[in-house]
């Protein structure tokens, strides 16, 4: 009980700090781009409103998750294939160099040609950034497959379908995970940015708005929405990511036991 | 049951070409525990490698039950020296035993009667919901060997399994071998380095040149089936048979290849050149 009062008052101090810093350092502020944090707060319930979180924030979540699960889908297929050929990767892997360095937000404007300026282009734009880490890290994982485990899968007549969901997946899922990490926060980022180009709702889409509109604390609630919903999502990815992995975090605090 | 014919392997790659076996062969029958014993770096690996149908040999043939083997047979299974990276650690020990079975198609029944039965067997009944790396290195190895025993094989294939254990937890597992041999009747190719052990184990001992690999002697280990750790390793003969398996690996070692010679009486048992 002890232990899990300290560790809450470990979590929630330094956000604490944080908070009140702001709160102190903005508290007499005129400047009409940073309002006090009292008067952001006091904005917040008037703009999220519950028709403001489905008109707004449920069609953000609902564009970010689909894709981010296009992303997570073809990022993880791929990968697989070309981590377990040897010849594909070396075709694949200049090309997926170079398709990886080219920053996500330059591709908008290119994928509002072909995918219009819908839910579609917004999807596409999401998925097209989140698929990298996704992929390179399942090659990578699938390539670092242990030989003995695979020789053991095939002397136990593990083939196909079962060596891929049994052995293959499982062994890179570590892998898989950190490409799912890094491809959520690069998913959050490109939903704001596929919103504020062409779009009618969403977050982004409102933030711009408010400050088109000089309605400076309404977008400084907007800003704390995703930082919030930033937040939300990790939780839900860790606890997740606890579940799926908590053979490999065992397995990692048992070799340090006894190296 | 087995049978090896003029078994050869020859690894190449990167301009380097290895000749790993040269000319192997010898038959196991049904229900023999046969221990094979060589120098370091014989190819002994590579040997039951191409038995259990993982690595495709360069020349000759391995016969399962007058049925050439080219792929892993489903009548043989294997344990690995390598149990920590042998079995998965994603599942629980239950789930490691059970998986190969799912493969074989089994009912649910069934499958689980023969993981209790292996897991008992070998003193692990407790351990069905343990993931592999909260057990020690020879209860872990205890699974490997669990997980072949619920395959229901005819052949079992040993490579080194207890090169990683400690000295104990070895003879142990020694014991757990010949009893489950005896129990099961089971066909058993053991592999080691380590004389005593192929000694104190088998029932025949297959001893190995330096590679390129062909079979240096053949002995019949004529100690009583009822071995114990105490009492057969200072048995008289024990120490023979030990004695010569020793001077024919440093034969090995010294004289390179030799020609395969038949089980040769112990009293001129260097090989000639």
């Amino acid at each position: 009980m002890r232990t899990l009062l300290l560790r809450t008052v470990f979590v929630l101090a330094l956000p604490a700090v944080l908070v009140a810093v702001w709160w102190v350092a903005s508290e007499d502020s005129t400047d009409v781009y940073w309002p006090p944090l009292s008067t952001i707060l006091e904005t917040f319930p008037d703009v999220w409103t519950a028709d403001r979180l489905t008109g707004d924030v449920v069609p953000s979540v609902l564009r970010l998750s689909g894709g981010y699960a296009l992303a997570a889908v073809v990022g993880v297929g791929l990968g697989t294939v070309i981590g377990s050929y040897r010849r594909v990767r070396a075709v694949c892997e200049p090309v997926l160099e170079f398709l990886r360095a080219v920053p996500p937000p330059v591709l908008v404007p290119v994928i509002m040609l072909f995918a219009g300026i819908g839910d579609t282009m917004k999807v596409t734009v999401i998925a097209s950034g989140c698929v990298w880490p996704i992929l390179l890290n399942t090659v990578e994982g699938v390539r670092a497959v242990d030989p003995v485990m695979a020789e053991t899968a095939r002397s136990y007549g593990l083939t196909g379908a079962a060596r891929l969901r049994h052995v293959v997946l499982r062994s890179a899922s570590p892998q898989i995970f950190a490409g799912l990490r890094q491809a959520l926060s690069i998913g959050i980022i490109l939903m704001v940015i596929s919103e504020m180009f062409a779009a009618s709702n969403g977050l982004g889409f409102t933030i711009v708005q408010f400050q088109r509109s000089f309605a400076i604390p309404d977008m400084w609630t907007g800003i704390l929405v995703l930082g919030l919903l930033g937040f939300l999502l990790s939780v839900v990815f860790q606890l997740v990511e606890r579940r799926v992995l908590g053979w490999y975090h065992g397995l990692r605090a048992a070799t340090r036991r006894s190296p | 049951m087995l049978d090896v014919r003029g078994l050869r392997k020859v690894y190449e790659g990167s301009g380097r070409r290895v000749e790993a076996v040269r000319d192997l062969t010898f038959t196991v029958d049904a229900g023999e525990l046969v221990c094979l014993v060589g120098p370091s770096g014989c190819g002994k690996t590579t040997l039951l490698k191409c038995m259990g149908g993982l690595l495709a040999p360069t020349g000759g043939e391995v016969l399962l039950e007058g049925r050439r083997v080219t792929g892993p047979p489903p009548g043989m299974a294997f344990v690995f020296q390598e149990y920590g990276r042998s079995l998965f650690p994603w599942m629980r020990v239950g789930e490691n035993v059970e998986l190969p079975l799912k493969q074989k198609k089994l009912s649910k029944a069934r499958r689980r009667e023969l993981v209790r039965d292996a897991l008992h067997s070998v003193g692990l009944a407790d351990a069905v919901g343990a993931y592999p790396w909260q057990l020690s290195g020879g209860m872990q190895q205890r699974v490997a060997i669990a997980r072949a025993l619920a395959y229901e094989p005819r052949v079992l294939l040993m490579d080194e399994p207890f090169a990683a254990v400690d000295a104990q937890t070895r003879a142990d597992l020694e014991d757990l071998v010949r009893r489950l041999w005896r129990e099961r009747g089971i066909t058993i190719l053991f592999v080691t380095h380590d004389i005593d052990e192929a000694v104190y184990l088998g029932e025949r001992v297959l001893v190995l040149s330096a590679s390129p690999t062909v079979v240096q002697e053949q002995l019949k280990v004529d100690l009583p089936d009822a071995r114990d750790q105490l009492n057969t390793r200072v048995s008289a003969r024990f120490a023979e048979l030990r004695t010569h398996v020793y001077e024919q690996i440093q034969a090995a070692k010294r004289g390179g290849p030799v020609t395969k010679s038949e089980a040769v009486p112990k009293s001129d048992g260097r090989p000639s050149h």
